[in-house]
């Protein structure tokens, strides 16, 4: 298998983050790799029903585990009633994502903790780049005619373009899920190559709307199809559509994320978006990346979470853990 | 160890569940458990104790009572006792009892969980998520059959008094298998967990005080082996339910032998997990993970036999081996293991045995550097490469964590490795095609199939073995058959009954003379299709009763029973003939049958001085019974069991395979069709030992199998002396299943010389049935019989 242009380890990220692997250059493609791909949806149900009860995260593992999962949220609002105030005010929150006593209580005020990213549309980079000034957090602009990508290349690799040039030094695309469900594996390669070629230095994060994907052996070819093509990262939903990540579907595609890194020595990063509110769902799917891939998918260079309300829960677990109260939503600044 | 550490190190710290209210439970009873007898706690007549640990880390967990002879012996009376008053309540009160212990379990299914984990070394993720929901989930599904016993059973009642044996590898899930179903038909229960692990059984016995289950209904009395043997040999138990190894089993069978009891073994295993090339990998290897590493691998249906096709055997390897790594090792409470401690010293040194054995025979052995805790009894996950078939570690149940891998070319010699061992628990297949999994499932000798999955359980699916690893089911409607007996056994008499029907001569039908055939025509053995002459080549006198010689027939020896039963298993064809294809050969035996009836009446009568039109009375039941037989042909099919997860649980009726048949004395064709035909009916392949007396009929049926296409090897009969050839037949290691028809003594011959391959027995325990009264004569209990449930699990969705 070509491994094409593997750059040395260990580069310095944009957002001061160690950045301890090569960044997926993708390969030719290779129907090779996904015409055998066969998933049993039940088996897969059934691992990811124990993923979040095999292991258990309590105390201070729990606050640890939670203020890394902090640092893999990419902090998000992606609304059609977005607008400059409320888009500082989610920057802001991305900066200091926990109040500060609670730091300090835990030992981590010195670590300048922030989210990983702040995911906003197009329109909104401008407003963000002012508010995130000095504080080397990324961002991230959802492109290419998201959520439902229903616009022609041209056009998505304009808009990846004009948000590159606006300052997103990451970009999530969407899939054209029309050729995954006609099984036009070799053109979806190829227009996420293009993205990938648009996106330039700017990480490109794939994203599959596994919902609209119809099976989970769909969803494993479109994965290995989108890391054949160049992605930095996979994503499971846009969040828009009616069903968003899952554990099963998570599971799919880091199991393509690992065959990935077999075949090529790549290593891709993974995104599940939409549906995670809760500290607890955050502790399984950091369980999952642990368990499935390795601890080095537990850092923000290669994974992420896609969300909004997940924050507020975990620093209400973080306060109990802290106080032994259980908190309330009003005591934590919101976004 | 500091937030901060652990943000950068990302490990898994400590998680242990509390034991507080669990020992709280064990102070309450100052350590010391008494034998629960009669609803009440008793002091052992043995005064002795023993102690119980915890094998996770050695310690003391509480003092159990020892119970000898006497102690047994009281706790069966009281069953007995208790036995009216538990019928006469009726089955909606028994369904309501079910149900409250149903609902008591759950309340307290945290106190079971964490109790088990600590009495047992298994995870404490396994005791609460699997075995305690299963027990509550038993308790539900039987107290629904409880309620409905009378109307959806009716043929059938309780068996009485039942003792039940149970493992220490499951103890409350194998206590409900066995309790559950026991009372919910009406029976009461002597019940004896083994000696490691008692103590969620006591702690049912307070559930049972609880619900205010009637006094005696359920006894626990605790203690090892010799306990196990009184409770066994106690002549007013009905019923023995033993779960655990096979040598035990063999032991019980033997015990039992003749005494009449019914007998459910649950054994040992050595199953397959069968991984074909188009295979999800990733997910074969979580199964792998639930096969062996479950439970530390002491799982009597444990995936322990890894089959993999060639071609993707080193891809599995390599990913079985990365996942192990991630495999944690720890005490039982800690709530992020995967793998508990060994049950006991004397377990962890047969593995370790096994295993250096394993080394010794030239496996390649993997095992992962995880750790294992210091204190207690732990395991490495391990896995052998490279093994050979013939490897002792290939052969024997490990019962532990320790997986065997061979490889396959084609599926041919999957099923081949597959049913290469004298166990057929249950074995698991791994593939995304629906053809191939649908056709190596019923080729597999296991009595449960997972296609996809593993180690699943539900309440309303059967679980047993084929082989050695026992008979009887447990769970569904199939395991409900173990604790009732058909009603018309009450019936049957202690000496033959003949046929006394006042059938007057039919004055249509011509009667040709009653004397005897000619001499000069001497039956041979009829075997594989052929008429063949005996080994020993003799032939012994057939005489009437005023002792005239009315012909002769072929002495079969031993060799000829060989012989018969190497052709019955060469017969293929008429075990995978549909059902429809089997009844139009059956219907055309009947045909044939009514073609020569004067014939067939004049043999009967010849040899039994009946009148004429009593011997053509005869022939003219057996026509009928061979209709029954035909009407059934394609009428006794399985189930879809409704079980609780997202799959279709088929129940197939499989044919025990070759059983030999030993056929009354009396009613020389009536009783020879009557056994006869309702095993080759589910696809048996049969030995027919005939009439010693009367062997004629049999004879003459030769033409009759000749003229109905009934495939070479399905029906083979060696004439002779009886005792001697089921003598023969039941030692014989390629025999399934046997009946015998015949005297008080061959009954427990049979029973026990069966037990060395553990072939299914049905046996007469020298009564008698009325073989022209319908109900006593024929019916699906004979097919019931005649075959062995498969429960296959399809998991589906896309």
């Amino acid at each position: 298998m070509a491994k094409t242009n593997i750059k040395s380890a260990d580069k310095i990220k944009a957002n001061g983050s160690i950045h301890h692997h090569s960044r997926n250059e993708g390969i030719p493609f290779d129907l090779d790799l996904i015409k055998d791909i066969k998933i049993n949806k039940s088996a897969v149900e059934r691992r990811a029903s124990t993923i979040g009860t095999r292991r258990s995260v309590k105390k201070e593992w729990q606050a640890a585990w939670l203020l890394r999962a902090i640092t893999c949220i990419d902090l998000t609002t992606l609304s059609g009633d977005d607008t400059p105030g409320n888009v500082h005010r989610l920057c802001a929150k991305a900066r200091q994502p926990v109040r500060q006593d609670i730091l300090k209580a835990l030992e981590m005020d010195d670590q300048n903790l922030t989210v990983g990213a702040v995911c906003v549309y197009h329109n909104l980079i401008s407003e963000a780049k002012k508010a995130l000034k000095g504080s080397n957090i990324p961002i991230a602009a959802v492109s290419t005619g998201f959520p439902a990508g229903q616009i022609t290349l041209a056009q998505k690799l304009k808009q990846i373009e004009l948000s590159v040039k606006a300052g997103a030094t990451e970009i999530d695309i969407v899939i054209s899920r029309a050729l995954v469900l006609t099984g036009e594996w070799a053109k979806l390669y190829d227009e996420i190559a293009q993205m990938r070629k648009a996106c330039g230095e700017a990480h490109m994060k794939t994203i599959l709307a596994t919902g609209e994907l119809s099976t989970l052996t769909n969803v494993a070819k479109a994965s290995m199809v989108a890391m054949m093509a160049g992605s930095d990262f996979i994503k499971t939903s846009t969040g828009k559509e009616s069903v968003n990540a899952t554990l099963p579907v998570s599971l799919v595609m880091i199991r393509m994320i690992r065959a990935y890194e077999e075949q090529t020595g790549y290593k891709v990063g993974f995104k599940p978006a939409g549906g995670i509110r809760t500290a607890k769902q955050a502790l399984e799917w950091l369980i999952l990346m642990k368990e499935e891939l390795g601890n080095e998918w537990l850092r923000n260079d290669l994974f992420r979470f896609g969300a909004s309300g997940l924050l507020t829960d975990i620093e209400r677990q973080l306060e109990h853990y802290v106080t032994g109260r259980y908190s309330a939503v009003y005591r934590h600044p919101m976004a | 160890m500091k937030v901060k550490e652990i943000f950068e190190t990302m490990d898994y710290g400590i998680a242990p569940e509390s034991s507080i209210v669990a020992q709280d439970w064990l102070n309450k009873h100052k350590g010391q458990f008494q034998l629960f007898i009669d609803g009440k706690w008793q002091t052992p007549t043995s005064k002795k104790y023993f102690s119980s640990d915890s094998p996770s880390t050695k310690t003391h967990l509480a003092k159990i009572a020892e119970a000898n002879v006497k102690d047994v012996d009281k706790a069966v009376k009281a069953a007995k006792k208790a036995l009216p008053e538990w019928l006469s309540i009726g089955a909606h009160n028994r369904a309501r009892y079910l149900y409250a212990l149903a609902r008591q379990i759950q309340k307290h299914s945290r106190l079971f969980a964490v109790l088990e984990s600590l009495d047992n070394g298994k995870p404490i993720r396994e005791t609460r998520d699997l075995d305690i929901p299963l027990v509550a989930r038993h308790f539900y599904h039987h107290a629904g059959w409880a309620q409905v016993r009378d109307t959806e059973l009716s043929d059938y009642k309780e068996v009485g008094v039942v003792g039940q044996i149970i493992p220490w590898n499951f103890p409350l899930l194998m206590l409900s298998w066995k309790i559950a179903p026991a009372l919910a038909m009406g029976n009461t229960v002597v019940l004896k967990p083994a000696e490691f692990t008692s103590l969620t059984a006591l702690l049912f016995a307070e559930i049972c005080q609880q619900v205010g289950l009637p006094k005696g209904v359920v006894n626990i009395i605790t203690g090892a082996g010799d306990t196990g043997a009184a409770l066994v040999s106690h002549p007013e138990v009905n019923k023995i339910a033993f779960t655990g190894s096979t040598e035990v089993g063999r032991i019980i069978r033997r015990a039992t032998a003749g005494t009449g009891k019914k007998v459910s073994l649950e054994l040992g295993g050595k199953s397959p997990f069968i991984v074909f090339e188009d295979a999800d990998l990733d997910s074969v290897v979580e199964g792998v993970v639930d096969a062996i590493w479950f439970n530390q691998g002491q799982v009597c249906c444990a995936g322990s036999r890894l089959l993999v096709q060639e071609n993707i055997a080193q891809q599995l390897y390599k990913k079985l081996k990365s996942r192990m790594k991630k495999l944690r090792l720890g005490n039982s409470l800690d709530k992020s293991i995967d793998i508990g401690a060994i049950v006991d010293k004397v377990q962890l040194k047969t593995i370790s045995e096994l295993v250096e054995q394993g080394i010794a025979d030239g496996g390649k052995i993997y095992q992962p550097d995880n750790g294992c805790p210091k204190e207690g009894y732990y395991y490495p996950p391990t896995l052998f490469t490279d093994v050979s078939p013939s490897a002792t570690i290939a052969q024997v149940e490990i019962f532990g964590p320790v997986l065997v891998a061979m490889t396959f070319r084609t599926h041919e010699e999957a099923v081949a490795l597959a049913n290469n061992t004298r166990y057929g628990l249950a074995a698991s297949l791994w593939t995304e095609n629906i053809n191939l999994a649908l056709d190596v499932a019923p080729k597999i000798k296991a009595g449960t199939v997972w296609i996809n999955c593993t180690n699943v359980f539900d309440a309303a699916s059967g679980f047993g073995g084929y082989r050695e690893s026992g008979f009887g089911r447990e769970g569904g409607l199939e395991g409900l058959y173990e604790y009732l007996k058909p009603k018309v056994e009450d019936e049957l008499k202690s000496h033959p009954v003949l046929n006394k029907s006042s059938v007057k001569a039919n004055k249509k039908s011509k009667v040709t003379g009653n004397e005897a055939p000619n001499i000069d025509r001497t039956a041979k053995l009829y075997v594989g299709g052929k008429q063949t002459r005996p080994d020993g080549g003799y032939s012994l006198s057939v005489l009437n009763p005023k002792g005239e010689v009315i012909g002769e027939v072929a002495q079969g020896n031993r060799k000829d029973i060989r012989n018969a039963v190497e052709a019955a298993h060469a017969n293929k064809k008429w075990g995978e003939m549909t059902g429809h294809a089997k009844a139009q050969v059956l219907y055309y035996l009947a045909e044939n049958l009514f073609i020569r009836k004067e014939e067939f009446a004049n043999r009967i009568s010849a040899m039994t001085s009946n009148s004429i039109a009593v011997a053509q009375n005869e022939v003219d039941l057996s026509i009928q019974r061979i209709y029954t037989y035909a009407a059934l042909a394609d009428k006794y099919d399985g189930h879809v069991h409704h079980t609780t997860q997202r799959n279709v649980t088929l129940a197939m009726p499989e044919a025990l395979g070759v059983m030999g048949i030993v056929c009354p004395e009396e009613f020389p064709l009536l009783g020879f069709v009557s056994t006869v035909l309702p095993a080759i009916t589910m696809g048996n392949s049969v030995v027919v030992i005939p009439s010693e007396r009367a062997p004629l009929s049999a004879t003459d049926f030769y033409q009759i199998l000749d003229t109905s296409d009934v495939p070479g090897g399905t029906v083979n009969i060696v004439t002779g002396g009886k005792d001697e050839l089921t003598e023969v037949l039941a030692g014989h290691d390629d025999v399934d299943g046997l009946w015998y028809f015949g005297t008080a003594a061959g009954s427990k011959m049979v029973e026990y010389k069966s037990a060395d391959n553990m072939k299914r027995t049905w046996v007469n325990y020298g009564k008698f049935r009325n073989w022209t009264d319908n109900k006593q004569g024929e019916g699906r209990e004979f097919l019931r019989k005649a075959s062995q449930t498969k429960n296959i699990w399809i998991p589906y969705g896309e």
